[in-house]
């Protein structure tokens, strides 16, 4: 399998982001702070195959949620990306 | 937040995959194409999580079927189709997801495409649009390696002859039914234009399986004219993924 074909898609995030946010995370649509592109995170191609969780942007590839667990805390970077629109209802 | 599930049955679906069904007693309900995350701990305290796909219908009985294909350098996979009986309990963490569902609210045309086990959630959606009776006309492509690896052969079969809903289309990788039609190989572009809804008709698409299935059926879809936001993938891997 290709480098290229190792990643999976934003949902599959839901279950480690569950244990951070109230509110589903992979349906909100976020903006790509490179490119601009407005999408749900669940469209985000996700990496698990490091030490944490790499969700880049499907439109640039560029870094939109850096997510690691060491031991009892979590490292969570999110400055890939501008807003987080969520649906609070 | 992990919840308990206890095996309430097992059912073999082929050779190397079962369906499990939990009764979970705090479930808060689900929605047709949402996950579930299962972890295992062994006695020294290492324990391994892993996403499946909820393939039963929502239902407010609190009860969840998961279908597990089994692999076999799995972490988990082998212990929940070889080793897990009835009266075990699991702990899960859901219902996960809520981008790659179907609501019984949606009345456009729905076109389904599942690569092998992918076909997990898609049949969560048709049970749902069964259960809800609803008239969403649904069409199902299902790429599978052989006859003998078919996911719910019967109930597809009697689903598509009773409720007309899904049209259901078989594409074989690797080995044909006697006197298929069209040889074993991959789904291609022909296959996808003359299988799927026309993109006319503005259908909304939902494409599960390995991520390089994904891929190619997603670009087909959008080939034939269906736009990207119409379009929704759910792609697993190797490991840490859907299984």
């Amino acid at each position: 399998m290709s480098a290229q074909m190792n990643y999976l898609d934003g949902n599959a995030a839901a279950g480690e982001l569950s244990k951070i946010f109230a509110i589903d995370v992979t349906s909100a649509e976020g903006q790509c702070a490179h490119c601009g592109a407005k999408k749900r995170f669940a469209e985000a191609r996700l990496y698990m195959q490091c030490p944490g969780v790499v969700a880049r942007c499907c439109a640039c590839e560029h870094v939109l949620l850096r997510m690691v667990n060491v031991r009892q805390r979590v490292f969570l970077d999110m400055r890939g990306m501008t807003y987080v629109n969520l649906d609070a209802a | 937040m992990w919840r308990i599930g206890t095996v309430v049955d097992l059912r073999d679906e082929t050779a190397t995959a079962r369906t499990i069904t939990l009764q979970v007693p705090d479930w808060p309900g689900h929605l047709a194409g949402q996950h579930v995350d299962v972890r295992l701990t062994a006695a020294d305290g290492y324990s391994a999580a892993r996403s499946y796909s909820i393939a039963s219908a929502p239902n407010t009985e609190g009860r969840v079927e998961i279908t597990v294909e089994g692999l076999p350098n799995g972490e988990v996979s082998p212990y929940l189709t070889q080793q897990v009986a009835s009266g075990d309990r699991l702990e899960l963490r859901g219902p996960l997801g809520g981008w790659f569902v179907w609501r019984t609210e949606q009345t456009e045309p729905i076109q389904l495409i599942a690569g092998g086990s992918g076909i997990v959630p898609l049949m969560a959606m048709i049970r749902s649009r069964a259960a809800s009776g609803s008239s969403a006309p649904f069409r199902l492509l299902y790429s599978v390696r052989e006859p003998g690896a078919v996911f719910y052969r019967d109930e597809l079969r009697k689903r598509s002859e009773n409720e007309h809903s899904p049209t259901l289309t078989y594409a074989y990788t690797r080995i044909t039914p006697k006197d298929w039609p069209r040889p074993p190989g991959r789904i291609g572009a022909s296959l996808v234009a003359e299988a799927a809804w026309p993109s006319q008709l503005v259908p909304t698409c939902y494409v599960c399986g390995p991520t390089p299935f994904v891929e190619s059926a997603a670009g087909f879809l959008s080939a034939c004219g269906n736009g990207q936001d119409k379009i929704r993938t759910e792609r697993f891997g190797p490991t840490g993924g859907r299984k």
